[in-house]
């Protein structure tokens, strides 16, 4: 019953993509974002600001409306036809993201509210197991705030101690200092896969390898790099990897972290509530089995269903053609954007993806970015919540154009003439 | 010229212009030709800090007058900061307690003071009437 409820489901969620997209064409895979149709002042859109969040394709948002328009129940509580399909849905979705990421069982991927959050749990999880005064975790000196605070509140509650990794004033990090830091006191290892300011693409397998020839799990902050990037956890032997369903395509309040099932069976729950215990006494409680132990209360899961069907979206067009469309489209706004004098692009890694952030000399960022705004140009400009890394280049901030894969060289070419113009107007 | 006055002359000054980039050209010539902070005032006692650009703002009470300049480390900011001073600073107190800045949003600059905006400006809007509801209060 379940195995053909599962058939019908997953025959229901096959999305309908448009059968043209057989070959990377650009022009034919905007036209899935119905965003990107519109006009802003007039003029059409211009979005580079995907690393803050992407834009959904039609079929994203077509399941979402379909959900909530026919199958909406609370899920795995309900003896009811559309509880049980919501259920099976929602699981289905673990299912898409276990087989994207590779990872071993189903029951190693949790759902969260994002990245954040998912670090989150592992600083307060792990944290809470793992962690005693005087113990180490180890950073980089790239990471966004949000794999950075989070450390710091636990190195607060347990009198542990923050060490950071350096990087070079190309942007790449000092793999050098790593072996240097790793000792017996080091807990963890938390880095980034992608730098969301400087898009330096880290050697996460190589951090791993040294990490564990320390015996030290490591976690990776993936909200950049998961939807540029091939991931295999059990090819990287991560510990502990998260990512955002909207940095990748999907919608917004809906993240995975993806554990080893031998760290999330050992840690303790992160939240309380509903759905993550079997049984409830004054005098004892007792905790559900994995996923479910890490998923307390109603989570977001037409946000997972959603997320599914923006996997489907990439699988469909191939993470390595992806790849190699962003790689040329970088490659092609690098070379253009660095001819304009008065323009530093802030960071060179060897290894880079699909962002480039850059200043203008004597134009402050955020005069830069409103005037970019008028011409129809989503930038994103400021800190990018990365201050360590603005303060390593001693600078309060950066104009951030960040694309993917439905950027087009015209829209480089367009903002090049921008940059053109904002400089003329504030020089 | 009342408060009143002075923010239909700067709508009347921007009627004229139908596009962004007049509009900020306008509010550039504007922050490069107000009288700025005096810079012994440009310090972290007088900074206001938003999340993209700081302003900076200092207040004088002169014979029942109070008296504003500021300065921005970004031109867009420094110009609608110029405008906010204009209107607002050679006025009694109450006058500054009182006054509804309608103008904002007539020549649709409002973006730039709602609060979703980290420019510092909403912050110096509301630090501005703190200064004049301190001088009131001292008056008293």
């Amino acid at each position: 019953m379940c195995k053909l409820h599962n058939k019908l489901l997953s025959n229901r969620l096959v999305i309908n993509l448009n059968p043209k997209i057989l070959e990377f064409k650009v022009e034919q895979i905007r036209k899935d974002f119905p965003i990107l149709q519109q006009r802003i002042y007039n003029k059409s859109l211009v979005y580079l600001d995907n690393a803050a969040t992407t834009q959904k394709p039609k079929q994203v948002i077509d399941i979402i409306s379909e959900f909530y328009t026919k199958y909406n129940s609370n899920i795995h509580r309900g003896v009811h036809f559309l509880s049980e399909k919501t259920t099976l849905a929602y699981e289905n979705a673990r299912e898409s993201v276990k087989n994207f990421i590779n990872a071993k069982h189903e029951h190693e991927v949790i759902f969260t509210n994002g990245t954040t959050s998912a670090i989150n749990l592992v600083a307060f999880s792990y944290g809470e197991k793992f962690i005693n005064e005087n113990d180490e975790i180890i950073i980089s000196a790239m990471e966004h705030h949000s794999n950075i605070v989070p450390w710091q509140l636990l190195c607060e509650r347990k009198k542990a101690k923050l060490k950071i990794i350096p990087f070079f004033s190309n942007g790449e990090l000092a793999l050098d200092e790593l072996e240097k830091l790793l000792n017996e006191k080091t807990k963890l290892v938390a880095v980034n896969h992608v730098s969301n300011t400087i898009g330096t693409i880290n050697p996460i397998k190589k951090i791993i390898e040294i990490s564990h020839n320390h015996n030290v799990p490591v976690l990776i902050d993936g909200a950049q790099g998961i939807q540029h990037l091939e991931v295999d956890v059990q090819d990287l032997d991560v510990d502990f990897y998260a990512f955002s369903g909207h940095k990748v395509y999907g919608p917004t309040g809906i993240g995975v972290l993806y554990g080893k099932e031998k760290w999330l069976e050992e840690i303790p729950p992160y939240q309380g509530g509903g759905d993550m215990i079997k049984s409830v006494t004054f005098a004892k409680t007792v905790y559900n089995d994995l996923p479910f132990k890490f998923e307390a209360g109603t989570t977001n899961y037409i946000g997972a269903i959603g997320l599914a069907s923006a996997i489907k979206y990439i699988e469909f067009i191939g993470l390595e053609n992806i790849f190699n469309y962003e790689k040329q489209l970088l490659d092609y706004a690098t070379t253009k954007l660095s001819t304009i004098e008065g323009l530093s692009i802030i960071g060179y890694a060897k290894e880079k993806s699909c962002i480039i952030s850059f200043v203008l000399d004597g134009i402050h960022h955020f005069d830069a970015g409103m005037m970019l705004d008028k011409m129809d140009i989503a930038v994103r400009t400021g800190n990018h919540c990365t201050q360590p890394i603005m303060d390593y280049y001693k600078i309060d901030g950066t104009i951030r154009a960040s694309m993917t894969f439905y950027n087009t060289k015209e829209e480089i070419d367009y903002l090049y003439d921008s940059i053109l113009k904002v400089k003329q107007m504030f020089n | 010229m009342t408060i009143d006055e002075k923010q239909k002359e700067i709508i009347e000054e921007f009627s004229v212009f139908d596009d962004w980039m007049d509009k900020y050209s306008y509010l550039i010539e504007m922050g490069n030709n107000i009288q700025l902070i005096d810079d012994k005032y440009k310090t972290d006692e007088y900074i206001i800090r938003g999340c993209q650009s700081d302003v900076w703002l200092y207040a004088e009470y002169v014979d029942g007058i109070v008296n504003f300049t500021t300065d921005s480390n970004a031109i867009l900011t420094k110009g609608i900061a110029a405008l906010l001073v204009r209107v607002l600073s050679g006025h009694k107190p109450a006058n500054i307690i009182n006054a509804d800045l309608y103008f904002v949003k007539e020549i649709g600059l409002d973006q730039h003071l709602s609060p979703t905006r980290a420019n510092g400006l909403l912050s110096m809007l509301k630090q501005m009437k703190l200064y004049a509801m301190a001088y009131q209060a001292k008056n008293s």
